[in-house]
């Protein structure tokens, strides 16, 4: 990273930065050099979870991008994380080659399953690793930028957009349920080998994927946080707060909306196409409402329009979960995450970050007041909507 | 001439080698005899016992076939008696008289479904005469598929003796599918026949006039092809009122389903997603209700809706203001938390009614007068489905009357119409939020026992439905109730007329992509609110 990147950082997200390529390098290393009986070994299975954590936290990055800076409650953005997750999936599925249990060379066991005699036209491609990770990009990329063109030219705002990206989500999900989609209906698509010629069950793999995982949160952080501190931020930030009056201003209001949101259903792609071979399956089930609408909830635990927020409270709801939900609290792990959404809209509605920095902020205002300079009110910076 | 001469001696002779062969069951036999093929534990035995204790016309006969078909005949190896079991009681086949045998002795009289086939072709003879019309009813339609040519005997003396006109027409189409199928009838008789089968004019009826018999002469088949392709016609003509009858019911539930949710995001903005649950909620009061009358008095139960409708309503809605004053007062203006929050709390009840019932599927009854169906032409017409158009329309207006003709109506129009020039005036928003909120819930209860009729009532059910009611109010636009009823009657009937061509899912997938679209050319939904109000 050279200097310029790191001048227009602030001091929190240098920090964060810090964090997460100590945790990058240092969880790998652990993994692959320590000796199981060290006390600082991370085992294996750890490694692939905090991998799926790392993989929420980008997801709660692309959320809090257009819902904490632009006003935009994506109720779908599970849908994109999914289309990613399913690019990546088809590569991992022509690379099974002839070890599957039908050993077709060409089509994948569920397509020979179901009697079917050649490769569907959308499935050619998906051997070649780059334009795998092109679709990775294009598939989430073209379905939010047709479906955001035609929603914010029309000026679908508010609630509506949130309902019509539940349908989206929603009306995938049906249609990947169905065999005669063509990717692997009910069962979605499982059992790969390898990636780029390593097993993806192999220690090394795993680490090499939560490396990567870190990197491409560390990379598409770095992405946002100059995004928002641009003048181009400062302009979403302005059609979060006041949309018409952003318009009367001569901005174009639905090409920054646009952008935004496109930018952010690619980077949920890529977080699911580097979820996908550290879970080892994707089915249509990653499609649901309830999986979207509950990685915005995340980000409001976390502190929306904060960024770090978001990743934080992607880790910490989805530690609580794999906590409550493998022991004998399982069934009230639903009231625990129900009382969240609630609780965190009524109690914290700036989020652990934001009410933090929200109490830092305040508090150098008294400072500065005690210094005998300005009254205290007029320092108290007014939470946005 | 010669012809005919040579017709006729060809089925006198096949008469007479019938009757060579016939085997003795033919002449009068005693019961006692007929019984004795069924201990003989083979499938080919059992077929004579079938057709010589249907032959036998004993008033115990058809008892013992029914007894047959519900794999509760039994035979004793050891003695050859026949036993019917009943419960956990055997009486004996023959007399009907109460049999103390041990269980252990006695062997069941299998099926297969060759046997099934003759089981319920003696069923259909032996019932053609019986005094019970839907009896006679059920036992030509039962000859009409079996096309059973032993049958025709029985068929015409029953035709002789009927008095109903429905009987006697069903009697009729029986015997004309079984004169169709016997290869010895005359040409003239299936010409007639022909005619009768398509006077029917069913999806029965093009199966049996399209597969005839390789013997029928071609003027007959002829006669079949034309009866088939005008019966098609009929039917395509059915098929579009029966889809637009299935798109009537799903638009009744939609709009049932809807029409709280609309209202509350009229007045209030706020989408609440826990208005699924609330559905469901009111489902569970259903099947509470129909618990108690079960164990307390099970006399009620027919009246068990009409106590659960206003209990239903009221705790959905007590629930509902109990949500607004703690959780969604202190959101307001913050439409998207606000949306979060009712979601969580839809997680929340849905658990807790998991905890509560269990997470599996919950038995509801229907009352006597919402079961059983009745024809429309060639349309099956189910009461419950009706009923549930008749509820939902009445709830319809009895809400567009409260709105129209109440103080709180008014009040709430006021609001929607514009929230601060209503508080300038007087009215108390906050208590119209609350009642509002109150209201919607109370009508998603009221959904509840509704589709507590239809669906399976789980802790799910209001999951299946609230994606499908967004649509509705995302699409009829709200601040009209009348937008919703177009919405959801519109959405139900495009649904069914897709799926025939499309199948359920992908029509599903089909109208979701057109709301989407649709919303491109209007925002606001079909009949969206005038005025000058500028959102933020």
């Amino acid at each position: 990273m050279g200097g310029p990147i790191i001048r227009t950082l602030d001091r929190s997200s240098i920090v964060f930065l810090t964090i997460l390529a100590v945790i990058g390098i240092l969880i790998p290393l652990s993994n692959l050099l320590l000796p199981p009986s060290s006390p600082l070994h991370v085992p294996t299975y750890a490694v692939a979870l905090f991998g799926k954590y790392i993989c929420y936290a980008l997801l709660a990055l692309s959320i809090d991008l257009i819902w904490g800076y632009c006003g935009i409650l994506s109720l779908g953005h599970g849908a994109f994380f999914a289309l990613g997750g399913y690019a990546m999936g088809m590569y991992l599925m022509r690379q099974i080659g002839t070890r599957g249990v039908y050993a077709n060379p060409i089509l994948p066991d569920f397509m020979v399953f179901l009697n079917w005699k050649e490769l569907p036209f959308f499935w050619y491609g998906f051997q070649s690793f780059p334009y795998a990770m092109l679709m990775v990009l294009l598939a989430p990329g073209v379905l939010a930028f047709v479906f955001g063109w035609f929603a914010f030219r029309s000026r679908v705002t508010g609630v509506y957009l949130s309902i019509i990206t539940q349908a989206m989500t929603f009306a995938l999900m049906l249609a990947f349920f169905r065999n005669d989609f063509g990717f692997g209906g009910n069962n979605g698509l499982t059992d790969f080998k390898d990636i780029l010629g390593f097993n993806v069950q192999a220690q090394t793999t795993r680490a090499a994927l939560f490396a990567i995982s870190c990197l491409a949160l560390g990379i598409c952080f770095i992405i946002c946080r100059k995004l928002v501190t641009s003048k181009f931020g400062k302009v979403l930030v302005a059609i979060r707060d006041a949309e018409s009056r952003t318009r009367f201003l001569g901005y174009r209001v639905e090409s920054y909306k646009l952008f935004v949101w496109t930018l952010s259903a690619c980077m949920a792609g890529v977080a699911g196409a580097l979820y996908v071979p550290q879970v080892g399956i994707i089915n249509p089930g990653e499609f649901a409402p309830a999986n979207s609408i509950e990685a915005v909830i995340w980000v409001a635990v976390g502190g929306r329009g904060t960024l770090t927020g978001a990743v934080l409270g992607a880790i910490l709801v989805n530690y609580a979960k794999t906590t409550f939900t493998t022991g004998f609290l399982a069934p009230y792990w639903l009231f625990l995450l129900g009382g969240l959404f609630v609780g965190v809209t009524l109690f914290l509605p700036r989020g652990i970050v934001g009410t933090i920095s929200h109490w830092w902020s305040e508090r150098q205002a008294r400072r500065a007041a005690a210094r005998g300079s300005e009254p205290v009110a007029d320092a108290v910076v007014k939470p946005a909507e | 001439m010669i012809k005919f001469c040579g017709r006729l001696v060809a089925s006198v002779l096949t008469i007479c080698v019938l009757m060579a062969f016939a085997p003795p069951f033919a002449i009068s036999q005693t019961l006692d005899d007929a019984l004795t093929w069924f201990s003989a534990d083979s499938f080919g035995q059992t077929e004579e016992g079938i057709n010589a204790v249907a032959a036998t016309g004993s008033p115990r006969a058809t008892a013992i076939i029914e007894a047959l078909q519900a794999g509760q005949l039994f035979f004793d190896p050891a003695s050859k008696r026949i036993f019917i079991r009943q419960g956990s009681a055997f009486s004996d086949a023959a007399t009907g008289a109460a049999a103390t045998v041990a269980a252990g002795d006695l062997k069941p009289v299998r099926l297969n479904n060759r046997l099934r086939r003759a089981v319920e072709a003696a069923l259909g003879t032996l019932t053609l005469m019986s005094p019970d019309l839907r009896q006679r009813l059920a036992a030509a339609q039962a000859v009409f598929k079996s096309r059973d040519a032993a049958a025709l005997p029985a068929l015409d003396a029953a035709i002789a003796k009927e008095v109903d006109t429905r009987v006697k027409r069903a009697l009729s189409e029986a015997r004309a599918a079984v004169i169709l199928y016997k290869a010895d009838a005359s040409e003239a008789e299936k010409i007639d026949a022909v005619g009768v089968i398509r006077s029917r004019g069913d999806q029965e009826a093009v199966a049996l006039l399209s597969n005839l018999p390789e013997s029928t002469p071609a003027s007959v088949q002829k006669l079949a092809k034309d009866a088939v392709a005008s019966i098609q016609t009929r039917l395509a003509f059915w098929e579009v009122l029966q889809n637009a009858w299935y798109g009537l019911s799903l638009g009744s539930v939609l709009l049932l389903a809807a029409i709280g949710l609309a209202i509350t995001f009229g007045v209030m903005g706020v989408i609440n997603m826990a208005h699924g649950e609330m559905v469901m909620l009111g489902a569970y009061v259903t099947f509470a209700v129909q618990e108690v009358i079960r164990i307390y008095n099970p006399a009620l139960f027919d009246y068990s809706l009409a106590i659960a409708i206003p209990l239903a309503f009221f705790l959905t809605g007590l629930i509902g203001i109990l949500i607004e004053r703690t959780v969604i007062q202190w959101l307001y203006g913050r439409a998207l938390e606000t949306l979060l929050a009712t979601w969580g709390i839809s997680l929340i009840l849905q658990q807790a009614i998991r905890t509560a019932f269990g997470p599996t599927n919950r038995e509801v009854g229907n009352p006597s007068w919402m079961s059983g169906a009745f024809e429309l032409g060639q349309i099956t017409i189910t009461y419950n489905r009706l009923w549930i158009i008749v509820f939902t329309l009445a709830v319809f207006f009895g809400l567009l009357g409260i709105l129209r003709f109440t103080r709180i109506g008014l009040e709430m129009r006021a609001v929607t119409q514009n929230r601060r020039m209503a508080a300038s005036m007087g009215i108390k928003t906050a208590n119209v939020d609350m009642l509002t909120f109150g209201l919607g819930s109370g009508i998603a209860g009221l959904a509840g026992v509704a589709l507590s009729q239809i669906d399976n009532v789980s802790p799910n059910l209001g999951q299946s439905y609230i994606i499908d009611s967004f649509m509705v109010v995302v699409f009829g636009g709200v601040g009209n109730l009348w937008g919703t009823l177009v919405g959801a009657f519109t959405l139900g009937i495009a649904n069914k007329f897709l799926e025939p061509y499309a199948g359920a899912v992908v029509a599903k997938i089909a109208i979701l992509v057109l709301i989407i679209l649709f919303i491109q050319k209007r925002p606001r939904g079909l009949f969206a609110l005038k005025g000058r109000a500028l959102e933020a």
